[in-house]
């Protein structure tokens, strides 16, 4: 017998005394808890996601579309790269204003040389304000999962308020599952040394976070520190 | 070496823990970790108000998914071939151990690197590759530290919760050479010099690995969807770069649609690290044309799981997402450390778990489900409402009386145990007592005359219990008797008074 037909067995002889419907969607679950915590408009969101992503520690800048190019210039140019991955489409405007050399992401590039990359620049699926939490998943302009891993410095892009879901239950509704993920909240972190919180361990060691408001100028002045 | 340690049989909890407790150091250690968790993953559950439904809903979603196990399975096997994924199915470790040992072989890698898995721990995967000539380097930050120490794990979340910062420096300052990078000089122990320390040793190995072995968080029936939470970016590391990719997930890891991970991503990282999110969660399905390991394998692991299935009791264990919250609120744990419990699962989920995974055979798996106080905060902290109290004395039972279990599929009848002979007789003659009012009557009063020539201690058997604590005094006259006295006509049924009323008195 195959160890499939052999553990098969096992399960549905652990259930035989078990009541239970021929079909499984015959009997929901009840969920009672809630789509999200609290009614939050979408300037109530992007604040809320600010204020998380800091807490574990992203960095955390606003500006509107016109001030971006020159955001990430300064940010790249503050950090000292002198070469910074592009994803596959990644608006041109984006780096326009960079001194840093852009390189982009190739299939026959090792991990070796991904690691001598300084920064990268991508942008995200969307973000969730109640977890302090950003999503890619290899869509355009945010490209591959090692991208955003191998480099010591990442710089992401969130469009507000578009991009900006409430909560978990939210967020999956709009992910597709059927594309490789990555949930992203704050730089790495590691807790094993005495149940303590301490940053930066494989991941980027740094993760900026640009929350990029369209329409009319953000409330705030792009900063150019 | 590990090996060693592992293919020795544990001592039983009592004389394992006795051990741990006179080891200053460890306590201090434990005490200190524990504590902190202990508020944070209280403030971080305080903030969502639907938490109870959550909790509720988790736990339904186990129950439902296990009730309908197989016909899960058949759909997760369904959707991960489709995505290009290859299943295996392994009965128990030896086949586990034996399918992993041949996907590495197959493609000509003598190394692999490793996401922290409890499947893994729990078949003794390292040991079984490297009879193999196979190295597993272990990523994770407390398994690097397990592994250099040649040491055990004793922790779900936090293997190495029994070393502080100064013995993880030494460890690091001694071992690391040997493995790979040595640590730098003059490391000192700040939390973040020996993190960096850590990402410095790995990466190399990171970069050149051709072949990861990793367990899963979660299944997704419906999607083939695989789910690994993590903090310190080694998952992604192992997840990503790798040409090959090796999971061993256990079958109860399922669950049947998408969106029930909505209910687990937010039970999960607030139970474990008290984080509103762990910093990276990474989900596939089967392979992707451009994007991490072209080859995908995924093998469900039995091992005792539909033994536990097969027990309407204990298969709640079965819900279990390993979050380790248990472990942080027990004060058993917390004074005897990880090791005590003598498997890969250690605290009141290792209590209920290993016994039915393993079966109550051997001293250590025996002596378990007595491994708690019965406090009942590990149910009171569980996101999957686990009643891990009631699961203990469920096996205490099956300890004690013995009775019919499922081992390796089949139903058996368990022998009582030996060791609790004494036990069984008072049991039984408080039994015969209780149904003879008139012998208990006798007893109750011989015992009232003779109450000032008791013991302080029990003789016999019974002596080791009142090694701490004192024996209850006997009063001069019994409950009975004062009532019969006192009210003994009017109380007595039949009377005339009330039913409510004597017993209102009562």
């Amino acid at each position: 017998m195959s160890s499939r037909a052999l553990i098969m067995g096992r399960i549905r002889r652990a259930l035989a005394d078990t009541p239970r419907a021929a079909d499984p969607a015959a009997e929901p679950v009840a969920r009672d808890y809630r789509r999200t915590h609290g009614d939050l408009d979408s300037a109530e969101a992007a604040r809320l996601l600010a204020e998380n992503l800091a807490d574990y520690r992203a960095v955390v800048h606003r500006c509107d579309r016109a001030g971006l190019p020159e955001l990430i210039g300064s940010l790249l140019a503050e950090r000292g790269a002198r070469t910074v991955i592009v994803p596959e489409g990644l608006p041109e405007s984006w780096l326009s204003a960079t001194g840093a050399e852009p390189v982009p992401d190739l299939a026959e590039d090792t991990p070796r040389v991904l690691d001598a990359r300084d920064s990268v620049v991508t942008g995200c699926a969307l973000a969730i304000a109640e977890t302090g939490t950003l999503v890619l998943d290899g869509g355009p302009g945010q490209g591959r999962r090692r991208i955003t891993l191998v480099p010591d410095h990442h710089i992401c892009v969130v469009r507000v308020p578009e991009q900006v879901v409430c909560s978990v239950p939210q967020a999956l509704a709009r992910l597709d599952p059927t594309r490789p993920l990555t949930w992203i909240s704050g730089p790495s972190a590691t807790s094993d040394i005495e149940l303590d919180r301490v940053e930066g361990v494989h991941g980027p060691r740094r993760l900026e976070v640009i929350l990029v408001q369209d329409g009319p100028p953000a409330k705030e002045p792009p900063p150019g520190e | 070496m590990v090996t060693e340690e592992t293919s020795q049989e544990p001592p039983a909890f009592p004389a394992a823990a006795a051990r741990a407790v006179r080891n200053p150091v460890l306590r201090a250690n434990l005490r200190h970790a524990t504590h902190t968790i202990r508020a944070k993953r209280a403030a971080a559950v305080a903030e969502l108000s639907d938490w109870a439904e959550l909790r509720a809903a988790g736990a339904a979603i186990k129950d439902h998914t296990l009730r309908h196990l197989d016909r899960y399975l058949e759909r997760l096997e369904t959707a991960v071939t489709a995505a290009g994924g290859q299943v295996h199915w392994a009965a128990d470790a030896a086949e586990a151990g034996r399918i992993v040992t041949d996907l590495v072989r197959a493609t000509g890698e003598r190394e692999v690197v490793k996401v922290k898995s409890m499947a893994t721990q729990e078949i003794e995967l390292n040991e079984v590759l490297a009879e193999a000539g196979i190295t597993a380097y272990e990523t994770d930050l407390a398994e690097l530290i397990v592994q250099l120490g040649e040491d055990r794990p004793s922790h779900i979340l936090v293997p190495a919760i029994h070393r502080n910062r100064g013995e993880i420096r030494d460890i690091f300052r001694e071992r690391m050479g040997r493995w790979g990078r040595p640590a730098p000089d003059g490391l000192t122990d700040s939390p973040a010099e020996l993190a960096e320390a850590a990402r410095l040793h790995l990466r190399e190995k990171f970069l050149r690995a051709k072949v990861a072995i990793s367990g899963a968080n979660f299944m997704v029936a419906e999607t083939g969807t695989l789910v690994v939470v993590e903090s310190e970016g080694n998952g992604r590391m192992c997840l990503t770069l790798p040409e090959t990719l090796i999971s061993v997930v256990g079958i109860e890891k399922t669950v049947p649609d998408w969106r029930d991970l909505e209910v687990f991503l937010q039970l999960l990282p607030r139970s474990s690290t008290a984080e509103r999110m762990n910093p990276y969660t990474s989900m596939w399905t089967g392979t992707s044309d451009r994007d991490g390991p072209r080859t995908f394998h995924l093998v469900l692991l039995d091992n005792g799981r539909t033994d536990a299935l097969a027990d309407p009791v204990g298969r709640q264990a079965l819900r279990c997402i390993r979050c380790s919250a248990c472990l942080n609120v027990c004060p058993v744990y917390e004074r005897a450390g990880g090791h005590a419990y003598g498997s890969a699962y250690p605290g009141p989920i290792g209590a209920v778990l290993t016994p039915q995974l393993r079966g109550t055979g051997t001293p250590v798996d025996a002596s378990l489900p007595y491994a708690s106080s019965l406090c009942g905060a590990c149910y009171e902290v569980c996101p999957v409402a686990i009643d891990i109290p009631r699961i203990l004395v469920h096996l205490r039972e099956r300890v004690v009386e013995g009775g019919p279990a499922s081992v390796r599929g089949s139903r058996v009848v368990i022998k009582p145990a030996r060791g609790h002979a004494a036990e069984r007789a008072a049991m039984r003659a408080a039994r015969w007592a209780l149904d003879h009012p008139g012998v208990l009557r006798a007893g109750q009063r011989l015992a009232a005359r003779t109450r000032r020539l008791h013991p302080d201690r029990l003789p016999g058997p019974g002596r080791a219990w009142t090694d701490s604590r004192a024996l209850p005094a006997v009063p001069a006259e019994s409950f009975r008797d004062w009532w019969q006295r006192t009210r003994g006509e009017a109380g007595a049924p039949g009377s005339g008074r009330t039913p409510d009323t004597g017993r209102g008195t009562a």
